[in-house]
């Protein structure tokens, strides 16, 4: 007995505008489009299709055009289609659901709900184009103060600063391994974060050996998998992140398919080629906060203190206090990872219902870390759903020092968020390490794309700044007073630290 | 818009406040009349050793409230009323009454003091402490400012620094509490201007146990004076560097040693960076300084003579009082004008 495959997409081909020139067969990873030698005709199957559009958009003669499918089942408010087509897949196969990128169910966005302020009469509002606009961010601990000597009338700076990292937009690029993405979009991103001078993230993957000539751009991840984690590699960027967890999956680890597992990736990962790269739930020497620390100052100590120590976790219920220990446990620098967050891979379940949204977390972590005076001894990195630069500019009002991007990212580099990351068929040759697919994305004209968000962020950013008569960024981090909620409750406003509008 | 002035006698000459009421009267452009104020240096050479608490009232029960916390943690030499000036343009003024007080605990007076009034005035509805420091005191309230010097009796108070303020209020409400100065222990300071950094500065002082009570946004500058240069020891100019910190691209120009100040300057004091439109005067008990934002959005202009330095809004609130020869310059932005006492330590 088998259940019938009822497509997600409907297939629209326009027979008069289609030439049978068969680009569309190729284009398709997933063999949706085939050549009917009968008829003489292309042809799709629709159940295979997963609505990533890469044939519409390549399509010569724009005959394709992919579209929801209209035929539904009987309407039912508890039973939606999705949970549906979802028993079907299970009943078929027995295996956990699987899905890739960020939880796309309607929750709250907050980011929806807040309004930014600007300046009329009483001050001026700023304009970038003609008066001078500061983003510059400096990413790692802070001393509580400064010590100041004067000497022969001339002041002497005593104190000592721990290194710091200075980056020109207060984005980065998330971290997304190597081999979840294959090697012309790490040179891409890699490139990219060169030329804007931020940062981008190795992931879990280990670092490619082309690669180490972007070392003051790079953070190396260090995940619990331990995946290409050795010395040089831990000395090649100017940070390292041990990540506990991210926002799509919090509690679970790592999952590299055996598939993806090619020759060049297996030397980078250290692992042999075709096996699965499978990261622990849990680091296995990592089973309280003073484990943490001991991981933290073993990583520092390997790298002579030169390098900051990022650590990563998921956001979730507990996120202030975990927060907090995690700064007393000797962190540079946090990074909360809202439910939003993206994934290559996750359980369907998980990235669904696990988590929260990462404005909340900012907020209550921000606050907390204030409450008990530790707030300047860290930065704060928040991710998971940054959409555009007011997503930024509230993510930075809320208490975060800086964001990390990657859907947005890889958006910019085509991806239609097909949500299929791991099939490893990726059709815009993203998350796909498959030799011909991955032709299909260029490092330089990728890393073109990448370079021009992040700068058109940060022109609006500037914009937003000066409208509201601020010219350093400083002066919008952790300041709530410029947010006001719009449809919120008394509770969610009072999480967010903020009034509502029209207070 | 509002209007600042003020003067310092660098060989302190205490000098009579009509000095100050004519030059802040010359301004009553910038004000609106729903605030003024004074504040002067020198003023109560006989109990010099004692904190002089000035206190504003909303009614009896909060006097009666606050006083039981005076008594209980302050040894009390003398108060008294705030001698005042019947005048039809003032109004329903608070009870306003002055104490001079020693902590009874001898660790660190200025910081025990500094603690009782964020106590009462956090906690205390309806008291607020408007001045506490020694041989100094603030004078303020709903007004012109030249009705206010009337009320206030400022005429009969001789001081060697003096500041004052014209208030139109447009962000906070107009009340007594709201008006100029704004004091904490010697520092006094009168600003121009509108804080955008609010927000942020508020919370950056929280973490150093500092409350802002008085619903305007001038209260953070005070605290955040207090915190540099009285508790992190950063000197005056340093200090006034970090309120109104140099362009990035400025601090790349700069000699290497510099550069390493600036750029600390900046990382560790970010949320201190007072942004927005400002002119503020501040004074303390050994002078008096200006400064600006860092992109000069409100007026500021300053006059020196051989004994004598003046900073104000205008032009003509300089010149009212002032020598006819003597230079007037207008000071850059971000640049602080520091004007110390001769004999005064930093």
């Amino acid at each position: 007995m088998r259940v019938r495959e009822y497509p997600d997409f409907f297939i629209y081909r326009d027979e008069k505008r289609c030439t049978n020139c068969k680009l569309c067969i190729k284009e398709c990873s997933y063999g949706v489009h085939f050549y009917d030698k009968k008829t003489k005709r292309v042809l799709s199957d629709e159940s295979k299709c997963v609505g990533c559009k890469r044939c519409e958009v390549m399509c010569p003669t724009h005959a394709l055009s992919i579209q929801k499918n209209p035929s539904s089942f009987r309407e039912n408010a508890l039973w939606t289609e999705t949970y549906i087509k979802n028993i079907y897949k299970q009943a078929e196969t027995g295996g956990v659901l699987l899905t890739g990128m960020g939880n796309p169910l309607p929750y709250p966005i907050y980011w929806d709900k807040m309004l930014l302020d600007a300046c009329q009469v009483t001050n001026p509002s700023i304009d970038p184009l003609r008066e001078p606009m500061e983003i510059r961010t400096f990413l790692g601990r802070k001393p509580d103060a400064l010590e100041v000597e004067k000497k022969a009338g001339k002041n002497i700076l005593k104190t000592h600063l721990p290194p710091q990292i200075m980056i020109d937009y207060p984005v980065l690029f998330a971290a997304m391994s190597y081999g979840a993405l294959n090697l012309n979009v790490h040179r891409a991103l890699a490139k990219a974060a060169e030329e804007l001078n931020i940062l981008y993230n190795t992931g879990e993957g280990g670092l490619h050996p082309e690669l180490y000539k972007y070392g003051k751009h790079t953070i190396v991840q260090c995940a619990s998998g331990r995946f290409g984690v050795h010395p040089k590699y831990l000395k090649a960027g100017v940070a390292i992140e041990i990540k506990i967890g991210q926002g799509a999956k919090p509690g679970i680890g790592g999952h590299l398919p055996g598939e993806k597992v090619d020759k060049e990736i297996s030397k980078t990962r250290m692992i042999p080629v075709g096996t699965d790269a499978l990261s622990p739930a849990p680091h296995h020497d990592i089973y309280s906060i003073e484990d943490l620390k001991q991981l933290i100052y073993a990583l520092k100590e390997a790298t002579e203190y030169q390098k900051l120590v990022f650590v990563k976790i998921a956001a979730v219920h507990n996120v202030a206090a975990i927060a907090s220990g995690i700064v007393r446990a000797g962190a540079d620098a946090i990074v909360i990872d809202g439910f939003r967050g993206g994934t290559g891979a996750a359980p369907t379940m998980v990235r669904d219902y696990v988590g929260i949204p990462i404005e909340l977390a900012i907020a209550v972590v921000d606050d907390r870390l204030r409450k008990e005076g530790i707030r300047n001894q860290v930065s704060i990195i928040a991710s998971g759903g940054i959409r555009c630069s007011a997503d930024v500019v509230k993510a930075i009002a809320l208490g975060a020092d800086a964001v990390y991007i990657g859907t947005a990212a890889l958006i910019a580099l085509g991806c239609t968020l097909c949500q299929h990351c791991y099939t490893g068929k990726c059709p815009w040759g993203i998350a796909t390490n498959d030799q011909k697919l991955r032709k299909r994305i260029n490092p330089e004209k990728g890393s073109q794309r990448l370079i021009n968000l992040v700068k058109a962020w940060g022109h609006e950013i500037k914009e937003m700044l000066g409208a509201m008569g601020i010219n350093a960024l400083e002066s919008l981090r952790g300041n709530r007073e410029r947010l006001r909620g719009i449809g919120l409750n008394e509770k969610e406003l009072s999480i967010l630290g903020i009034k509502h509008a029209g207070e | 818009m509002c209007g600042l002035t003020g003067f310092l006698h660098k060989k302190r000459k205490e000098i009579s406040g009509d000095l100050i009421a004519t030059s802040i009267t010359n301004m009553r452009e910038r004000g609106n009349g729903l605030g003024g104020g004074f504040a002067a240096y020198g003023i109560y050479p006989e109990y010099s050793d004692f904190y002089a608490l000035h206190i504003m009232y909303e009614d009896n029960l909060s006097k009666a409230e606050t006083e039981t916390i005076l008594k209980e943690n302050l040894y009390i030499a003398y108060q008294e009323i705030i001698p005042q000036r019947q005048t039809p343009f003032i109004s329903t003024p608070p009870i306003l009454k002055r104490y001079f007080v020693k902590p009874k605990s001898a660790l660190s007076p200025d910081d025990e003091i500094v603690k009782e009034v964020m106590n009462i005035n956090l906690h205390v509805k309806g008291a607020f402490v408007f001045s506490s420091g020694k041989n100094m005191g603030v004078f303020k309230g709903v007004g012109f400012a030249e009705d206010l010097a009337n009320f206030f009796r400022i005429d009969e108070y001789k001081g060697y620094i003096w500041i004052a303020h014209t208030r139109f209020p447009t962000n906070t409400p107009g009340w007594w509490g709201g008006a100029h100065p704004f004091a904490l222990l010697d520092w006094a300071i009168v600003h121009n201007g509108e804080i955008s950094s609010y927000g942020i500065n508020k919370r950056y002082l929280e973490m150093f146990g500092y409350h802002c009570c008085l619903l305007t946004d001038t209260e953070v500058v005070a605290y955040l004076l207090d915190l540099l240069i009285r508790r992190h020891r950063l000197p005056i100019e340093i200090a006034c560097k970090v309120l109104a910190p140099p362009f990035w691209d400025e601090i790349e120009r700069m000699s290497e040693d510099e550069k390493k100040l600036y750029k600390s300057l900046r990382i560790v004091y970010g949320s201190a960076l007072l942004n927005g439109p400002f002119a503020i005067l501040f004074s303390f008990k050994d002078g008096l300084v200006g400064l600006n934002d860092r992109i000069k959005l409100r007026p500021l202009v300053c006059a020196e003579t051989k004994d004598m330095a003046f900073m104000a809004s205008e032009e003509c609130a300089i010149r009212a009082i002032c020598d006819k020869d003597a230079k007037i310059y207008v000071p850059r932005a971000g640049e602080p004008v520091i004007v110390r006492l001769e004999g005064g330590t930093d």
